[in-house]
């Protein structure tokens, strides 16, 4: 069967307390995973006290002060910090989603972190995408054309480039896919949500020639057919974008063309 | 640990080209089983106080046998899929969702082939 409990070696414990001290005037806690692969130790909640009148408004500022003036050792991954880049994909308070565009007062009492689930961890709150970005690798994500290439650009009318708008938009931050119970269960051979909406951005683009090769490669139980039409996909996207329904036309497309 | 690289895990035996027609049989026979089993009800309530003469009258009419063998075959086809989907997702090793499967679809199809014969049976007797 495939396995619903954590391993012995993934139980988590209980960690160390930060507090915040006496100063503090607007306290909010934030118990964080922690994993140290060189520890030899299980995984164990940390609790940090921050004063948030001297933090900024998400949940990445909280996490930077942390790492800066309390606990260098606390591990993510960040970059932009405005919702673009996809690196600070984490679950927050249940949820997965971007810690850069979280806001801290959109959850009441102590703030849980962990890191986006049922993937192997690296450190703390960094997943190992090994797999996810070879999976993204092999739709082959880019335009591919048998037509030689124009000497100018490839010319696209404004309804064709409209077909794109709520797919081009994803960072492949991975919250989607990492949601999804097919993909915890299934994720060596589903593509999951996040591929499979990437897959559908080039089988829609007119400017593509290899529409009916994309979906040959898409046309099997396991890459495409894990999809059950849960709906943690669209659910948790931080982009407001819905993965489900790029599946969805997938399958119309499979249907249509037999 | 393989040292095999993550994108030829991936790209693995390649896809199987197959599933859609699996997916859509699965969505025909749900849509077909809501009239069949709402006439299904509603017949077993109208017929539910008679006598046995009675119902085989009742079954006898070729429409009446006809669409409730209909609901049968298609009751268990949609079984069959719906359970092999359940086993691809949660039964592991390969082997164990391989016999799975083919038992399933075996117990499913005698099952089937009984019942369609015992209403034949009362519908022709």
């Amino acid at each position: 069967m495939a396995q619903f409990n954590l391993p012995p070696n993934s139980v988590i414990g209980k960690g160390k307390t930060y507090y915040a001290g006496t100063g503090a005037k607007n306290v909010k806690r934030f118990q964080i995973y922690r994993w140290d692969p060189d520890s030899g130790e299980n995984p164990r909640m940390d609790t940090y006290e921050v004063d948030l009148a001297a933090c900024g408004p998400m949940v990445l500022d909280a996490l930077l002060k942390i790492k800066n003036e309390v606990d260098p050792t606390l591990t993510f991954r960040r970059s932009c910090r405005e919702g673009v880049c996809g690196s600070c994909a984490m679950n927050i308070d249940g949820t997965n989603t971007l810690a850069c565009t979280k806001a801290i007062d959109d959850v009441k009492g102590e703030i849980k972190i962990y890191p986006l689930p049922h993937l192997s961890v690296v450190k703390d709150l960094v997943p190992d995408l090994t797999h996810f970005y070879a999976q993204y690798t092999s739709i082959k994500p880019w335009l591919q054309s048998a037509t030689p290439a124009p000497a100018r650009e490839r010319l696209q009318s404004k309804e064709d480039r409209a077909k794109l708008d709520g797919l081009y938009e994803c960072i492949l931050c991975a919250c989607c896919s990492t949601s999804c119970p097919s993909y915890w269960w299934n994720g060596e051979r589903y593509l999951g949500p996040s591929i499979l909406l990437q897959a559908y951005r080039w089988i829609v683009d007119s400017r593509d020639e290899f529409t009916g090769e994309r979906l040959d490669n898409l046309e099997d139980p396991f890459r495409l057919y894990r999809c059950h039409t849960i709906m943690n996909c669209t659910k948790t996207c931080p982009k407001g974008l819905n993965p489900a329904k790029a599946i969805a036309e997938i399958k119309k497309l499979m249907v249509e063309r037999r | 640990m393989s040292i095999r690289t993550p994108l030829g895990f991936v790209r693995g035996l390649g896809s199987a080209k197959d599933g859609t027609h699996h997916w859509w049989m699965q969505r025909v026979t749900s849509v077909a089983l809501v009239p069949l089993v709402l006439w299904f009800v509603i017949s077993l309530l109208s017929v539910s106080r008679v006598d046995y003469a009675t119902f085989q009258q009742w079954l006898s009419n070729p429409i009446r046998a006809g669409l409730m063998v209909a609901l049968l075959a298609t009751v268990f086809y949609h079984a069959n899929l719906g359970m092999q989907v359940i086993y691809e997702d949660y039964v592991r090793p390969e082997c164990k969702k391989f016999i799975a499967v083919l038992a399933t679809q075996f117990v499913l199809f005698v099952l089937g082939a009984i019942s369609i014969v015992a209403v034949l049976k009362i519908a022709l007797a």
